[in-house]
Formats: structure tokens, C-alpha cells, sequence
């Protein structure tokens, strides 16, 4: 089978392909069947290919944070976090991490929450629900709107035009706050930065968090200046956020019922409530880890259950199994292989991951987060039966954005000014060790073999390999893939609804990343990931 | 209504994080919506025709934006890469179709090359190759002057590497060759193509930590005080001006949040300058005069 044929069974169907599909992060391809006005099926891949885990492999196992993390610079904090976690556990100190290491490690992952929350849902997601061109005739005294206007009459309307027409159904003054809402969110995602560099050093691609705890000292300086740019954000989400979400939940009320997905939900939970020792999936954290059924059931997540398929996959039948033993060699003619991501799956089926999986665990495990959802739900004007949804992931967002921004003026109170922050380390001849924790876009692991002092094995399973993974072998699409079908598309040449659904997981293509076996000509045959 | 000229610039991204676009979202002053809204210096403003994580367009309508670009205005646009390139193998970064097929980023990054006014290559990945070309580099991944040099393409180039790179190197560039052109930008470069504005000092140099090299005050493990030439820190052998700059508005910088600097400017980055936490061949002190006789931060008797 040619690698590069359109992955298509239906040939009755027109089928709509988008590449690239932009406002996310990565290369990223769709494909949609289309028939009677309605996908039938659907098919995401990954375009770009990077090979990390073969650079990982024989080097030093402290790089690894700092090179993992650059998989993603949307995210290198879950990533560090990740890295870091899964080396505490090979190198024996996950038990001994200060209270201070983990309250900043902590306070830096939330800070990145928050920013990319704000960036997804105004940078990435708005413009398929908000018309720029409604402040061309702008007559008010707000100096952001002014500059739009301005803009658009010079004629020079990149990077907002061309776009998709038609769809967008917001009335001229909602529209004008959402452009308001848009260039104030793109300031205030820089101040979330600047609040995580006071401990992470800089951003992207923060330095602090190491094994064992953070290299950033605490200082009451600093306190004070983390709490009061924490305070800046805390009012937009109130002020600005809340209220953009509620708009679009009004005017596309619709997508309370659109893109369900698989109904299964998965998440490792975060932010750890105390220390780091004991297995990873029984830590008391923030976001409670779970795994949530179809009929809203919550169960406990068992880490030997998570593994990848590889049946309609390009790789060998071999590399299936428990990511810790993992291998990814290509089989780039497999008979039925339409993509070059892996399935991973948990305890055999689909898993959705990301903010409504955490939300959906938390609200099945009760207590006070059940009623903000509710609470969230209701101001939308749905039920929290209507969360597998386009709008219930947006709704997801922002429910959880306020959490972890309470959390953080607690744990902001908790630190010891002048108390140590890491736990002294050595790098051990062999070890293994997992870290299994979410990150803005869902379950992340990080899984590590430490032999003769230096990286003998390292694999990745990250969030959206989850949520766009392809069919496995009992022929069930992955979630993305299941959100898609069944949406009805109505202009053809203006498909909003599928990029609505699509953007509503948030995906990060680049961090979806395999590494392939050395030795091979596969030359011209990826299309993947 | 002033009369304003356009400076077109498409931002195409290859064998990327994406880290380099999230650092100029950081840019404070002017923010990024001063950036994409306004003049970027007097009389002058940089259009943004092409920057896929913001653009409100998809598929096939953007990618006829790049063609149009390069078709109706050769020569007159800057093309800013992100990420290295793609050069073991045409399919390892795809994007968008021409013709019908699926087009190679390698091609289309050429292509805007051989069209544009200059490329300026944003973060070590495009300046020098970056993590993706380390080794065994998977995916024979080069930096984007490599790729014009194989390719025969005659295009100035300026590299503004880093990790990413601060947001005020590419936007104080950008404002450089708005205000004084190309040719005066070029003259501004080192033997790198960096800006010498931006790269012209060590780290060392004008690190706050400086005294306790000097005094011999090493930190011996993470979140000890003192020069942290022992924990790895690359500092003595990396360009930029990150001490006085600082990062994400002036917050802080790697050597302020106890971290060793990893050198991430460096065309050495990530390579040879691992293991990222162990220190430095004293041998490469000597090619700046910072090793005494008596060693690294011991005062001669």
C-alpha cells in the first residue's frame, strides 16, 4: 500500500482534506469523508517527524529534561515535569523532594495551564467563532479596537483574511468584545510567562526543574511578584475569559451537541497535593486521576493497562505493547497501516485525554469541583451531559483554569522563603522510571531506561497521540476520528464545523512524535508521526 | 491616512517546537498585537502574510497564499524560518498540497528562499540545525543556510539563534532593516551571520555571578549559591546578551533561577556541549583568557 494514498474507504463521498490545519501547534492533516451533508468518516495525521527518543538514547539522563522538553514549545513545563518525575523514580528521590520543589514545580506547571488555556481559546480557537472585519467601522474610544480598525483600512488583512466565510454568528458588539477579549488575551497569556520565568528562569523552555526538585530559590520577593501578576490573570479569566466562553456557548448553543467523541476519558491527574513518593496514580493531587466510562463511571487508572497498537499503523507487529518496553520499527507497505501514529490505548479502547477528561473525573469523583461545574454548566445554559461536546471542552477549559488559579495563591502561601528546594541527587548505573502526570492537553508519560549511567531506552506517550491515534485492530477510530463523524457539514468550502471540532481538543501535533529505527530506507513514505 | 510601507514577511515553520513563535508572542515592547497591528518603527509596518499557529485561513487557502507571495512580491519580502530542515528524506515534514500532491516543506522553505529579500532564521534549529540535527540526527536534519548552500541559493541570510531565541532579537532585526536596510543589517553581523548587537559578548562577560568565578565560590549541587561553572554552566564559551536583557520582560534568565546556562545560541547546541550539566573542557576556557595558571577561579598566587 502506497504510504502517500488518501486513507478512504467510502468512495461515494466528497471528501474534504484541510492541509495544513493551522491554529494549532504542529503540522497537522485532516481528512473527511463527506456524504449527504454528513462526515462518514475521517482520517487525522501528523506531517512532520522529528525522531526524539532515537536523539534521547546514550546520553546523559539529566539532558533528558531539557531535551524532552523542547518536543513542544507550547509545553515544555509537562514535558520537563514529566521527565523530571520519571528520573525522581530512577534515581530514587521521588520521596524526598522538598516541600518547596514541589510547590514551585507546582506553581511553574500552573502557570503554563493558564497561558495556554487563555492562548487556545482566544488565539487558536476564537477566530473560527468571531468576524475581525466587525471593527472596520468602529466608532468607539477603546485604543485596541482603534488599531484593528486602522489596520483593516490599510487593506493589509493578514493574518485574519483569507479565512472561512459565512459561519459566524455573533452580533456586532459581542463580536467587537471578542476582538477586545483577543488582543488583551495575547498580553495577558506574556504576563502567565512572566509569572512562571520568576521561578522557571525563562520561557519557553523554563531551566528549574530538574530531578530531585527545582534550582530556583525561594524568596518572599518573589512571592509577592508571582501573586500580584497571578492577580492580573485571575481577573481576565473573571472578567474576560468566563464571559468569552458563555458568549460563544450562547450563540453556538448547537455545539453542546456536537463532536461527542468516544465518551471514555482518561487522566493521570496533577498537581501533587503532598509529597512525590508511592506510585504516581495514587498521589493525592489537584486534578484527581481516573478513568471515566460511558455512563459516567469513574475507576482508578491501572498504568499496566496503557499500551499502543500498532494494527493500522506503519510499524511492526512488535512494537505494540506497554510503552516502558516499547520499540518503533517501520513497516511502511503493512497491509491495512494508514497512519504513522500509534494507537495507544487504555485497557483496550479509546481514550479521550485533555481538560474535559479531567473534568469529567472530577466531577464524577464529587466534591466541590462538581458543583463549579455544574454551576459552569448551568451559566452555559446546559447540563453536564452535554460536556462530551465542541463547547464542553471550551467549558472545560475555563472551569479548570479557575481552579488552578485558586490553587496557586494556596500553594503560593505554603512555601518556606529560605527552605531548600531540590533533594541532592546521584545518577544511578541502572534504573527505571515512569512519570505519569497531565499537562494542558492530557495524559502525558515519560518512561525512561537508565543503563550503564546513560539513556538506554526512552518513550513518550503524549496527549494528543491519544486523542488523534488512528483505528485499532478491532477497526475503532481513535477520538479525534469518532468526534468527527457524524458532524454535519454545511458549505462544503467553508467547513467551520470540522475545524470547530477539531480545534475544540486543542491538538499539538509536534509533541505526537515516534522515533523510528535507525538502518532503514523509508525514504518518501512518512506522512507521520 | 499616513502613508505606511509594508514590509511582508511569511514565517514558515519546519523541523520545529513551535518554542520560537511562543517567545515573539513575548515581546513586550511592542507586544505581539503592536507587532501584527502597528508600525513596527515610524512609516513602516511588517505585514505578516504567513504564520500558521495565528493565521485565521486554512488548507488550500493558505497555501495560495505562499504562492502568491513568492509570485507577486519576489524581492520584496523576508522570509523568517522556523525549525530546521528536512534533508534525509522529503516526507519527514510535509505541508499543504500543490498540484495535487502533498509539497515538502524542504521544497517550499526553498522556494520562499530563492524569492525572498533575506532570511532570517529564528532559533538555533534554522540558524544552525538544533536539536532535531543532533546526533544520530533521525531525519538528516540541516539548518536553513546549509539548505541554501546545497540548493545554490544567493539570499542574505541573518541567524538570530537561541532556544529560543528573545523576542527582542528578532524584533529588534526586524526593526533594524525597516529603519536602515538590508545592507546595513548585513554589516552588522559576525562571522555567524548573528547580529553582533544581540551576540557580541560572553554570557560570561557580564554574568552577576562573575565575582564568584573570579573568588573561586562554586555551587556544588542545585540551589547552592555561587558561580555555577561546576554544575555545567556554559556561560564562559556562549554568546548573547542574556545577563543584561533578561527574559520574559526583564523577569529573570537561566543563571537566575539557579540553572546553568546550556548554550542554547550555540551552533554547539545541544551536542557538543553535552552532557548539559558537566562542566566544561577547562581547555575551551583558555580560548577567551579565563583560565589562570593556577585553574578556573583560582586567583594566581
Amino acid at each position: 500500500m502506497d504510504g502517500t494514498q488518501p486513507p478512504v474507504r467510502d468512495a461515494r463521498g466528497k471528501t474534504i482534506t484541510i492541509d495544513p490545519v493551522t491554529r494549532i501547534e504542529g503540522h497537522m492533516k485532516v481528512e473527511a469523508v463527506v456524504d449527504g451533508g454528513e462526515v462518514k468518516e475521517a482520517r487525522c495525521s501528523g506531517t512532520m517527524f522529528r525522531g526524539f527518543e532515537k536523539i534521547l538514547e546514550g546520553r546523559h539522563p539529566l539532558d533528558a529534561v531539557r531535551l524532552t522538553q523542547r518536543v513542544c514549545g507550547v509545553c515544555p513545563v509537562i514535558h520537563a515535569t514529566a521527565s523530571a518525575m520519571c528520573l525522581d523514580e530512577a534515581l530514587g528521590v521521588s520521596g524526598k523532594i522538598p516541600p518547596n520543589g514541589r510547590l514551585v514545580r507546582n506553581l511553574v506547571l500552573a502557570s503554563n495551564f493558564l497561558q495556554s488555556h487563555i492562548l487556545h481559546f482566544f488565539a487558536l480557537a476564537a477566530l473560527d467563532y468571531v468576524d475581525v472585519a466587525a471593527a472596520a467601522d468602529y466608532t468607539g474610544g477603546d485604543s485596541d479596537l482603534k488599531a484593528v480598525k486602522s489596520f483593516i483600512a490599510r487593506k493589509e488583512l493578514s493574518p485574519f483574511f483569507p479565512r472561512y466565510e459565512g459561519g459566524y454568528r455573533f452580533d456586532k458588539q459581542t463580536n467587537l468584545e471578542m476582538v477586545k477579549g483577543y488582543v488583551k488575551a495575547l498580553r495577558v497569556r506574556r504576563v502567565c510567562h512572566e509569572m512562571l520565568s520568576i521561578f522557571g528562569g525563562k520561557m519557553p523552555h523554563n531551566v528549574d526543574i530538574v530531578p530531585g526538585g527545582v534550582t530556583s530559590a525561594v524568596t518572599a520577593d518573589k512571592i509577592a511578584i508571582f501573586l500580584g501578576k497571578l492577580q492580573e490573570v485571575r481577573e481576565f479569566i473573571e472578567d474576560a475569559y468566563l464571559p468569552a466562553v458563555l458568549a460563544v456557548a450562547k450563540a453556538y448553543a448547537d455545539y453542546f451537541q456536537i463532536g461527542p467523541g468516544c465518551r471514555r476519558f482518561l487522566t493521570y491527574g496533577g498537581f501533587n497535593a503532598d509529597d512525590e513518593s508511592g506510585d504516581p496514580l495514587k498521589r493525592r493531587r489537584l486534578l484527581p486521576q481516573g478513568v471515566v466510562d460511558n455512563r459516567g463511571n469513574l475507576g482508578a487508572v491501572d498504568a499496566a493497562k496503557i499500551s499502543e497498537e500498532v494494527s493500522h499503523s506503519r510499524y511492526t507487529e512488535a512494537c505494540a505493547g506497554h510503552p516502558s518496553q516499547g520499540d518503533t520499527i517501520p513497516a511502511p507497505d503493512k497491509e491495512g497501516a494508514y497512519s504513522w501514529l500509534k494507537a495507544p490505548r487504555y485497557d483496550g479502547a479509546p481514550a479521550e485525554v485533555g481538560p474535559l477528561a479531567r473534568v469529567m473525573a472530577a466531577y464524577a469523583s464529587g466534591g466541590a469541583m462538581k458543583a463549579d461545574i455544574d454551576a459552569a454548566a448551568r451559566l452555559a445554559g446546559a447540563g453536564a451531559a452535554a460536556l462530551p461536546s465542541v463547547l464542553g471542552r471550551h467549558l472545560a477549559r475555563i472551569v479548570e483554569a479557575r481552579w488552578v488559579a485558586d490553587a496557586m495563591v494556596r500553594w503560593l502561601g505554603e512555601l518556606t522563603p529560605g527552605a531548600p528546594a531540590a533533594a541532592e541527587i546521584s545518577i544511578p548505573k541502572e534504573g527505571t522510571g515512569a512519570g505519569l502526570v497531565d499537562g494542558p492537553r492530557g495524559a502525558l508519560g515519560h518512561w525512561i531506561t537508565i543503563a550503564d549511567g546513560k539513556i538506554a531506552r526512552y518513550q513518550l506517550v503524549v496527549p494528543t497521540t491519544w486523542n488523534a491515534s488512528p483505528q485499532d485492530g478491532a477497526g475503532v477510530p481513535g477520538p479525534i476520528e469518532q468526534a468527527l463523524v457524524g458532524t454535519k457539514v454545511k458549505d462544503q468550502e467553508n467547513p467551520f464545523e470540522i475545524v470547530r471540532v477539531i480545534r475544540s481538543f486543542d491538538p499539538c501535533l509536534a509533541c505526537s512524535v515516534h522515533v523510528l529505527s535507525a538502518g532503514r530506507d523509508v525514504k518518501g513514505v512518512y506522512r507521520i508521526v | 491616512m499616513p502613508n505606511i510601507v509594508e514590509i511582508p514577511a511569511v514565517w514558515l515553520q519546519s523541523a520545529a517546537c513551535t518554542g520560537c513563535a511562543v517567545s515573539l508572542l513575548n515581546s513586550l515592547a511592542p507586544d505581539v498585537a503592536g507587532i501584527v497591528l502597528r508600525e513596527l518603527v515610524p512609516g513602516k509596518h511588517v505585514s505578516l502574510r504567513f504564520q500558521a499557529n495565528v493565521m485565521a485561513g486554512q488548507g488550500a487557502q493558505v497555501m495560495r497564499v505562499l504562492q502568491d507571495e513568492a509570485a507577486k512580491e519576489a524581492g520584496r519580502y523576508v522570509l523568517i524560518m522556523e525549525g530546521s530542515l528536512f534533508a534525509g528524506g522529503d516526507a519527514y515534514g510535509m505541508m499543504g498540497e500543490a498540484d495535487g500532491a502533498e509539497r515538502p516543506i524542504y521544497r517550499t522553505a526553498a522556494e520562499l528562499a530563492r524569492n525572498s529579500m533575506a532570511v532570517i532564521c529564528a532559533g538555533t534549529c534554522a540558524a544552525f540545525g538544533g536539536i532535531p540535527s543532533a546526533k544520530p540526527n533521525p531525519t538528516g536534519a540541516i539548518s536553513m543556510g546549509e539548505l541554501l548552500r546545497r540548493e545554490n541559493i544567493k539570499v542574505p541570510v541573518v541567524n538570530i539563534p537561541g532556544c529560543p531565541p528573545h523576542a527582542d532579537w528578532i524584533v529588534g532585526t526586524l526593526a533594524a532593516l525597516a529603519m536602515y536596510g538590508l545592507d546595513a543589517v548585513a554589516a552588522g553581523l559576525d562571522e555567524l551571520q548573528r547580529p553582533a548587537m544581540f551576540f557580541g559578548k560572553l554570557i560570561h562577560e557580564t554574568c552577576p555571578r562573575r565575582a564568584d568565578f573570579d573568588a573561586g565560590r562554586f555551587a556544588k549541587r542545585f540551589g547552592q549559591t555561587g558561580c555555577l561553572y561546576e554544575l555545567g554552566c556554559k556561560g564562559p564559551v556562549t554568546y548573547a546578551d542574556c545577563p543584561t536583557r533578561m527574559w520574559n520582560s526583564g523577569t529573570n534568565w537561566c543563571i537566575g533561577a539557579g540553572s546553568p546556562c546550556h548554550g542554547c545560541v550555540e551552533p554547539d547546541f545541544p551536542d557538543r556541549l553535552s552532557p548539559l550539566y558537566r562542566k566544561i573542557d577547562e581547555k575551551s576556557l583558555a580560548r577567551f583568557g579565563l583560565l589562570t595558571e593556577a585553574g578556573p577561579g583560582k586567583p594566581t598566587a
